[in-house]
């Protein structure tokens, strides 16, 4: 029901620029007329104005809804609440953190970092504490043990097979290459074929 | 090794590796978190009875027999299609079936409960939620296998099926039941 007040609100208000303006009707005179329409350009800017304010209030309401207000001791401890919980996943929108989500699980841990936070425990203990029910899933950043070794160092193997293959094939070209300008009659019964 | 095969081993690889990520995937859910508390002890807990909120079963009460405690609630549509089976099969498990009723208006469970069975031995409200995160509860519908010594045995995420109770849950209280004994 928000949108039809806000229409009204629009057509109603005196700065509005779509409220009927009577004086500047088309059987009025000339100036009136011209300066009718220098005002209500005027006017257009200031209604402009007003509407843009309003839907930046509706705009950041909403965001502002998205996360409840804590009673924060001071900024550093809301700074490090907001960090902390970016690192956190929401486990029922998983693409979402902890400090993103609308999920009323994501807003109960929300609640329970933020009393653990008073209660004078570390990002650490906290996390640690998380993942004892959530595993490590909860964590954005995947702690380093046997289990995620080739998730952490598997694109460098990746990279050092590559880099392996690279020399590999650079070496055999370079022991190919006076081969093959010294003597072309061998070049039947050599791999020169193979090389791509 | 013939080197012009080497590009093709390397396509062949990758296709082996795509086909079995999607291989993988039909039988293992990406998203479904697994539980750190298998073989744990459950949390320790006293909550309201849904139906007596001025009493309180706790998790003391409950040692000694095995149970299965089924995570519902009345805004869980999940939760409906599992209600017939829990219906149906719930007293040929053989333990206690305990229903734990979660973040949900008392008012609105009872009504639920009143529409469609109350399955449940008894149930329990966490309406503000703490043990369901103590106990790694993402949603609901979820169900956990506590033995008699209060280690929770084993979890399900979503839905149980006549299929899970049969495969699943029957021959683990079957194995529970010898242990007691």
């Amino acid at each position: 029901m928000r949108f039809p007040r806000f229409q009204s609100i629009l057509l109603t208000h005196p700065y509005s620029s779509f409220r009927r303006r009577p004086e500047s009707s088309f059987y009025g005179r000339q100036e009136e007329l011209d300066s009718g329409l220098r005002r209500n350009d005027e006017t257009g800017r200031i209604a402009t104005t007003i509407a843009l304010v309003v839907s930046a209030c509706f705009f950041f309401s909403s965001l502002a809804f998205a996360i409840d207000p804590l009673p924060f001791k001071d900024h550093t401890e809301e700074l490090r609440f907001q960090a902390l919980t970016k690192q956190l996943r929401c486990l029922v929108c998983q693409n979402e953190s902890l400090a993103d989500s609308n999920a009323p699980l994501a807003a109960d841990l929300r609640r329970d970092v933020f009393e653990q936070m008073q209660a004078g425990k570390s990002d650490e203990e906290i996390k640690t504490w998380l993942t004892a029910r959530y595993s490590d899933f909860v964590l954005y950043d995947p702690p380093l043990h046997a289990g995620t070794w080739l998730l952490w160092f598997g694109p460098a193997l990746v990279l050092l097979a590559g880099a392996a293959a690279i020399f590999v094939i650079v070496r055999r070209r370079a022991g190919l290459a006076p081969v093959a300008t010294r003597a072309t009659a061998t070049r039947a019964t050599s791999d020169v074929e193979d090389d791509w | 090794m013939n080197a012009r095969l080497l590009p093709l081993a390397g396509f062949v690889l990758i296709l082996a590796l795509l086909g079995f990520g999607i291989w993988w995937s039909q039988y293992h859910d990406p998203r479904e978190v697994p539980s750190p508390l298998i073989d744990k002890p459950a949390p320790q807990f006293a909550l309201p009875l849904l139906d007596d909120p001025a009493k309180k079963l706790g998790s003391s009460d409950l040692a000694g027999q095995p149970y299965l405690l089924n995570v519902f609630a009345s805004w869980c549509f999940a939760c409906r299609d599992e209600h017939p089976i829990l219906m149906q099969e719930g007293k040929r498990l053989g333990i206690k079936l305990v229903g734990f009723n979660y973040k949900d208006e008392p008012a609105d469970a009872k009504r639920w409960l009143a529409q469609f069975g109350n399955p449940y031995d008894v149930i329990i409200a966490d309406y503000p939620g703490n043990i369901a995160i103590d106990f790694g509860v993402t949603g609901a519908p979820e169900t956990f296998l506590v033995d008699a010594n209060g280690v929770i045995r084993y979890k399900y995420i979503s839905p149980i099926t006549a299929e899970v109770i049969a495969t699943e849950l029957l021959p683990r209280i079957a194995r529970l039941k010898q242990e007691t004994r």
